[in-house]
Protein backbone atom coordinates (compact mmCIF):
# COMPACT_ATOMS: atom_id res chain seq x y z
CA UNK A 1 0.00 0.00 0.00
CA UNK A 2 2.55 2.46 0.94
CA UNK A 3 4.16 1.26 -2.00
CA UNK A 4 0.95 2.15 -4.46
CA UNK A 5 0.49 5.38 -2.39
CA UNK A 6 4.07 7.11 -2.65
CA UNK A 7 3.63 6.27 -6.68
CA UNK A 8 0.65 8.16 -6.69
CA UNK A 9 2.08 10.85 -4.66
CA UNK A 10 5.04 10.90 -7.21
CA UNK A 11 3.26 10.69 -10.59
CA UNK A 12 0.78 13.68 -10.25
CA UNK A 13 0.19 15.50 -7.53
CA UNK A 14 -3.04 17.56 -6.82
CA UNK A 15 -1.60 20.31 -7.82
CA UNK A 16 -0.16 19.30 -11.16
CA UNK A 17 -3.80 18.31 -11.92
CA UNK A 18 -5.56 21.33 -10.73
CA UNK A 19 -2.56 23.59 -12.98
CA UNK A 20 -3.27 21.25 -15.60
CA UNK A 21 -7.62 21.63 -15.97
CA UNK A 22 -6.96 25.66 -15.19
CA UNK A 23 -4.48 25.92 -18.30
CA UNK A 24 -7.26 23.16 -20.33
CA UNK A 25 -9.96 26.04 -18.79
CA UNK A 26 -8.07 28.96 -20.51
CA UNK A 27 -7.37 27.59 -23.72
CA UNK A 28 -11.10 26.68 -23.89
CA UNK A 29 -11.66 30.49 -23.28
CA UNK A 30 -9.21 31.37 -25.45
CA UNK A 31 -10.65 29.67 -28.04
CA UNK A 32 -14.32 31.49 -27.74
CA UNK A 33 -12.87 34.78 -27.25
CA UNK A 34 -11.36 34.13 -30.83
CA UNK A 35 -14.52 33.03 -31.76
CA UNK A 36 -15.85 36.69 -31.29
CA UNK A 37 -13.05 38.60 -33.34
CA UNK A 38 -14.68 36.92 -36.49
CA UNK A 39 -11.56 36.18 -37.95
CA UNK A 40 -10.98 34.82 -41.91
CA UNK A 41 -12.21 30.86 -41.84
CA UNK A 42 -8.73 29.40 -42.96
CA UNK A 43 -6.57 31.43 -40.25
CA UNK A 44 -9.37 30.18 -37.68
CA UNK A 45 -9.61 26.82 -38.23
CA UNK A 46 -5.44 27.06 -38.05
CA UNK A 47 -5.18 28.40 -34.59
CA UNK A 48 -7.78 26.35 -33.32
CA UNK A 49 -6.63 23.25 -34.61
CA UNK A 50 -3.40 24.26 -33.00
CA UNK A 51 -4.71 25.34 -29.79
CA UNK A 52 -7.15 21.86 -29.63
CA UNK A 53 -3.99 19.89 -30.65
CA UNK A 54 -1.99 21.88 -27.59
CA UNK A 55 -4.94 20.84 -25.00
CA UNK A 56 -5.49 17.19 -26.57
CA UNK A 57 -1.72 16.56 -25.81
CA UNK A 58 -2.03 18.34 -21.91
CA UNK A 59 -4.66 15.66 -21.72
CA UNK A 60 -3.17 12.25 -23.30
CA UNK A 61 0.18 13.22 -21.25
CA UNK A 62 -1.15 14.33 -17.57
CA UNK A 63 -4.98 13.28 -17.10
CA UNK A 64 -4.29 9.86 -19.16
CA UNK A 65 -0.98 9.46 -17.60
CA UNK A 66 1.28 8.38 -20.64
CA UNK A 67 3.93 10.95 -19.99
CA UNK A 68 4.52 8.54 -16.47
CA UNK A 69 4.40 5.29 -18.56
CA UNK A 70 7.20 3.51 -20.31
CA UNK A 71 8.57 5.41 -23.33
CA UNK A 72 7.76 2.18 -25.61
CA UNK A 73 4.14 2.70 -25.06
CA UNK A 74 3.88 6.36 -26.67
CA UNK A 75 6.25 5.51 -29.43
CA UNK A 76 3.87 2.29 -30.31
CA UNK A 77 0.50 4.41 -29.71
CA UNK A 78 1.17 7.80 -31.16
CA UNK A 79 2.85 7.25 -34.48
CA UNK A 80 0.61 5.10 -35.72
CA UNK A 81 -2.33 7.86 -35.12
CA UNK A 82 -0.53 10.81 -36.24
CA UNK A 83 0.45 8.95 -39.51
CA UNK A 84 -3.09 7.59 -40.09
CA UNK A 85 -4.50 11.24 -39.62
CA UNK A 86 -2.04 13.04 -41.30
CA UNK A 87 -2.88 10.59 -44.30
CA UNK A 88 -6.63 11.17 -43.97
CA UNK A 89 -5.19 14.89 -45.13
CA UNK A 90 -4.10 14.10 -48.18
CA UNK A 91 -7.20 14.88 -50.03
CA UNK A 92 -7.94 17.86 -48.30
CA UNK A 93 -6.65 20.31 -50.02
CA UNK A 94 -9.21 19.63 -52.58
CA UNK A 95 -11.70 21.19 -50.46
CA UNK A 96 -10.27 24.91 -51.28
CA UNK A 97 -10.49 24.56 -54.36
CA UNK A 98 -14.18 23.17 -54.64
CA UNK A 99 -14.67 26.82 -52.57
CA UNK A 100 -13.02 28.55 -55.20
CA UNK A 101 -15.20 26.61 -58.00
CA UNK A 102 -18.72 27.29 -56.56
CA UNK A 103 -20.80 28.95 -58.72
CA UNK A 104 -21.80 32.50 -56.52
CA UNK B 1 14.29 -11.77 -16.90
CA UNK B 2 16.74 -12.86 -19.61
CA UNK B 3 18.94 -14.36 -17.48
CA UNK B 4 16.10 -16.87 -16.03
CA UNK B 5 15.59 -17.97 -19.46
CA UNK B 6 19.13 -17.95 -20.32
CA UNK B 7 19.65 -20.52 -17.52
CA UNK B 8 16.18 -22.21 -17.54
CA UNK B 9 16.80 -23.29 -22.16
CA UNK B 10 20.32 -24.09 -21.23
CA UNK B 11 23.06 -24.08 -24.48
CA UNK B 12 20.39 -23.71 -27.29
CA UNK B 13 20.43 -19.96 -27.49
CA UNK B 14 23.64 -18.29 -28.37
CA UNK B 15 23.10 -14.41 -27.78
CA UNK B 16 21.23 -13.28 -24.49
CA UNK B 17 19.31 -10.77 -26.95
CA UNK B 18 17.74 -13.81 -28.51
CA UNK B 19 16.30 -15.69 -25.06
CA UNK B 20 15.24 -12.14 -23.95
CA UNK B 21 13.13 -11.90 -26.97
CA UNK B 22 11.96 -15.37 -26.55
CA UNK B 23 11.12 -14.76 -23.35
CA UNK B 24 8.78 -11.85 -23.88
CA UNK B 25 7.39 -14.05 -26.78
CA UNK B 26 6.67 -16.50 -23.55
CA UNK B 27 4.99 -13.92 -21.50
CA UNK B 28 7.69 -13.46 -19.71
CA UNK B 29 8.38 -10.09 -21.00
CA UNK B 30 6.55 -6.72 -20.75
CA UNK B 31 7.81 -4.21 -23.45
CA UNK B 32 5.48 -1.55 -22.08
CA UNK B 33 5.13 -2.27 -18.89
CA UNK B 34 1.17 -2.15 -18.13
CA UNK B 35 -1.20 -4.72 -17.56
CA UNK B 36 -3.33 -6.27 -20.75
CA UNK B 37 -5.97 -4.64 -19.47
CA UNK B 38 -4.71 -0.93 -19.92
CA UNK B 39 -2.92 -1.40 -23.09
CA UNK B 40 -6.06 -3.17 -24.49
CA UNK B 41 -8.04 0.06 -23.51
CA UNK B 42 -4.85 1.89 -25.33
CA UNK B 43 -6.02 0.44 -28.44
CA UNK B 44 -9.33 0.85 -28.43
CA UNK B 45 -8.78 4.44 -27.75
CA UNK B 46 -6.36 4.71 -30.79
CA UNK B 47 -8.85 2.83 -32.56
CA UNK B 48 -11.38 4.67 -31.71
CA UNK B 49 -9.72 7.84 -32.36
CA UNK B 50 -9.22 7.41 -35.86
CA UNK B 51 -12.73 6.75 -36.12
CA UNK B 52 -13.50 10.09 -34.89
CA UNK B 53 -10.41 11.49 -37.14
CA UNK B 54 -12.72 10.64 -39.79
CA UNK B 55 -15.64 12.21 -39.23
CA UNK B 56 -13.85 15.32 -38.27
CA UNK B 57 -11.66 15.53 -41.33
CA UNK B 58 -15.19 14.52 -43.37
CA UNK B 59 -17.08 17.49 -41.65
CA UNK B 60 -14.14 19.49 -42.26
CA UNK B 61 -13.60 19.04 -45.68
CA UNK B 62 -17.45 19.79 -46.62
CA UNK B 63 -17.41 22.96 -43.98
CA UNK B 64 -14.26 24.35 -46.07
CA UNK B 65 -15.59 23.53 -49.72
CA UNK B 66 -19.15 24.90 -48.65
CA UNK B 67 -19.85 28.61 -49.45
CA UNK B 68 -23.53 28.62 -48.16
CA UNK B 69 -22.60 27.09 -44.98
CA UNK B 70 -25.04 27.20 -41.82
CA UNK B 71 -24.04 29.27 -39.25
CA UNK B 72 -26.83 28.59 -37.02
CA UNK B 73 -24.90 28.66 -33.97
CA UNK B 74 -25.75 32.75 -32.15
CA UNK B 75 -24.26 33.67 -28.62
CA UNK B 76 -26.47 31.42 -26.47
CA UNK B 77 -25.50 28.53 -28.41
CA UNK B 78 -21.54 29.26 -28.29
CA UNK B 79 -22.24 29.78 -24.30
CA UNK B 80 -23.80 26.81 -23.74
CA UNK B 81 -21.13 24.67 -25.52
CA UNK B 82 -18.30 26.48 -23.62
CA UNK B 83 -20.27 25.56 -20.63
CA UNK B 84 -20.73 22.19 -21.78
CA UNK B 85 -16.27 21.93 -22.17
CA UNK B 86 -16.17 23.47 -18.96
CA UNK B 87 -18.67 20.40 -17.15
CA UNK B 88 -16.59 17.85 -19.19
CA UNK B 89 -12.93 19.60 -18.39
CA UNK B 90 -13.77 19.61 -14.78
CA UNK B 91 -15.19 15.68 -14.85
CA UNK B 92 -11.95 14.80 -16.43
CA UNK B 93 -10.58 16.43 -13.20
CA UNK B 94 -12.69 14.47 -10.90
CA UNK B 95 -11.79 11.36 -12.64
CA UNK B 96 -8.27 11.96 -11.91
CA UNK B 97 -8.85 12.55 -7.95
CA UNK B 98 -10.95 9.31 -8.36
CA UNK B 99 -8.28 7.46 -9.97
CA UNK B 100 -5.67 8.93 -7.41
CA UNK B 101 -8.11 7.83 -4.59
CA UNK B 102 -8.16 4.54 -5.57
CA UNK B 103 -4.70 4.18 -5.45
CA UNK B 104 -4.60 5.46 -1.74
CA UNK B 105 -6.86 2.23 -1.53
CA UNK B 106 -9.69 5.10 -0.45
CA UNK B 107 -12.71 3.40 -1.13
CA UNK B 108 -15.33 5.85 -0.25
CA UNK B 109 -13.84 8.50 -1.77
CA UNK B 110 -13.21 6.87 -5.21
CA UNK B 111 -16.50 6.28 -4.82
CA UNK B 112 -17.94 9.62 -4.97
CA UNK B 113 -15.37 11.40 -7.20
CA UNK B 114 -16.59 8.66 -9.43
CA UNK B 115 -20.60 9.38 -8.97
CA UNK B 116 -18.94 13.41 -9.59
CA UNK B 117 -17.92 12.61 -12.75
CA UNK B 118 -20.63 10.35 -13.93
CA UNK B 119 -22.66 13.36 -12.92
CA UNK B 120 -20.66 15.67 -15.22
CA UNK B 121 -21.31 13.49 -18.02
CA UNK B 122 -25.28 13.26 -17.49
CA UNK B 123 -25.48 17.45 -17.28
CA UNK B 124 -23.42 17.23 -20.30
CA UNK B 125 -25.96 14.81 -21.79
CA UNK B 126 -28.70 17.09 -20.89
CA UNK B 127 -27.79 20.63 -21.82
CA UNK B 128 -26.66 18.58 -25.21
CA UNK B 129 -29.98 16.88 -25.79
CA UNK B 130 -31.57 20.65 -25.31
CA UNK B 131 -29.08 22.31 -27.99
CA UNK B 132 -30.51 19.45 -30.12
CA UNK B 133 -34.04 19.99 -29.62
CA UNK B 134 -33.74 23.11 -30.26
CA UNK B 135 -32.06 23.20 -33.18
CA UNK B 136 -34.44 20.22 -34.73
CA UNK B 137 -37.00 22.99 -33.60
CA UNK B 138 -35.54 25.49 -35.74
CA UNK B 139 -36.08 22.85 -38.83
CA UNK B 140 -32.65 21.23 -39.17
CA UNK B 141 -32.77 17.77 -40.30
CA UNK B 142 -30.44 15.20 -41.39
CA UNK B 143 -30.50 16.49 -45.11
CA UNK B 144 -31.97 19.68 -45.32
CA UNK B 145 -32.13 23.00 -43.23
CA UNK B 146 -33.48 26.49 -43.27
CA UNK B 147 -30.01 28.00 -44.12
CA UNK B 148 -27.67 26.54 -46.65
CA UNK B 149 -25.88 23.30 -47.38
CA UNK B 150 -27.90 20.63 -46.79
CA UNK B 151 -25.25 18.02 -45.25
CA UNK B 152 -25.16 20.02 -42.32
CA UNK B 153 -27.61 18.51 -40.64
CA UNK B 154 -25.89 15.21 -41.10
CA UNK B 155 -22.39 16.30 -40.36
CA UNK B 156 -23.81 17.86 -37.05
CA UNK B 157 -25.92 14.88 -35.87
CA UNK B 158 -23.42 12.02 -36.77
CA UNK B 159 -20.55 13.86 -35.36
CA UNK B 160 -22.13 14.82 -32.01
CA UNK B 161 -24.75 11.86 -32.11
CA UNK B 162 -21.71 9.93 -31.67
CA UNK B 163 -19.76 11.36 -28.92
CA UNK B 164 -22.79 11.92 -26.86
CA UNK B 165 -23.29 7.76 -27.32
CA UNK B 166 -19.89 7.92 -25.88
CA UNK B 167 -20.53 9.85 -23.07
CA UNK B 168 -23.34 7.61 -22.32
CA UNK B 169 -21.79 4.75 -22.57
CA UNK B 170 -19.07 6.18 -20.04
CA UNK B 171 -21.54 7.56 -17.67
CA UNK B 172 -22.74 3.73 -17.28
CA UNK B 173 -19.15 2.50 -17.30
CA UNK B 174 -18.19 4.85 -14.51
CA UNK B 175 -21.13 3.70 -12.50
CA UNK B 176 -20.83 0.39 -13.22
CA UNK B 177 -16.82 0.60 -12.05
CA UNK B 178 -17.81 2.52 -9.08
CA UNK B 179 -20.54 0.48 -7.61
CA UNK B 180 -18.05 -2.71 -8.27
CA UNK B 181 -14.85 -0.93 -6.74
CA UNK B 182 -17.04 -0.10 -3.51
CA UNK B 183 -17.98 -4.16 -3.64
CA UNK B 184 -14.35 -5.34 -4.14
CA UNK B 185 -14.98 -6.03 -7.38
CA UNK B 186 -13.02 -3.93 -9.17
CA UNK B 187 -9.34 -2.51 -8.67
CA UNK B 188 -7.96 0.32 -8.44
CA UNK B 189 -6.48 -0.39 -12.31
CA UNK B 190 -10.02 -1.35 -13.58
CA UNK B 191 -10.53 2.45 -12.10
CA UNK B 192 -7.44 3.69 -14.32
CA UNK B 193 -8.75 2.24 -17.20
CA UNK B 194 -12.01 3.63 -16.73
CA UNK B 195 -10.41 6.60 -16.15
CA UNK B 196 -8.76 6.80 -20.06
CA UNK B 197 -11.88 6.24 -21.85
CA UNK B 198 -13.17 9.26 -20.06
CA UNK B 199 -10.62 11.31 -20.81
CA UNK B 200 -10.78 10.06 -23.97
CA UNK B 201 -14.07 11.02 -25.02
CA UNK B 202 -13.30 14.80 -23.25
CA UNK B 203 -10.32 14.77 -25.54
CA UNK B 204 -12.80 14.40 -28.44
CA UNK B 205 -15.02 17.05 -27.28
CA UNK B 206 -11.87 18.99 -27.56
CA UNK B 207 -11.95 18.88 -31.45
CA UNK B 208 -15.59 18.66 -31.48
CA UNK B 209 -16.12 21.91 -29.39
CA UNK B 210 -13.95 24.28 -32.38
CA UNK B 211 -14.65 22.51 -35.30
CA UNK B 212 -18.54 22.53 -34.99
CA UNK B 213 -19.38 25.45 -33.13
CA UNK B 214 -16.59 28.11 -33.04
CA UNK B 215 -16.56 27.71 -36.65
CA UNK B 216 -20.25 28.02 -37.46
CA UNK B 217 -20.72 30.98 -35.18
CA UNK B 218 -22.65 33.99 -35.98
CA UNK B 219 -21.35 36.61 -33.18
CA UNK B 220 -21.21 40.28 -33.05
Amino acid sequence: MSATAEQAHQEGSKKLFMVVWVSLLVLTGTEVFLAYQNLELKLMLIILMTLSIIKASLIIAYFMHLRFERASLAWTLMPALVFVIVMMFMAFPDSVRLYEMTPE
Amino acid sequence: MAKEAMSAHGPRHVGAGAAAIESAWEGGGSPYAVSSKKLGMWLFIVSDAITFSALLVAYSYVRVASAAWPRPFESPSIVNATVMTGVLLSSSLTMVMAVRASKLGAVSSTFGWLFATAAGGILFDILHVREWLGLIHEGVRLFSNPWGTPLFGAAFFSLTGLHMTHVTIGVVYLIVVALGFRRSKFSAEDVEVSGLYWHFVDLVWMFIFPLVYLMSAKLG
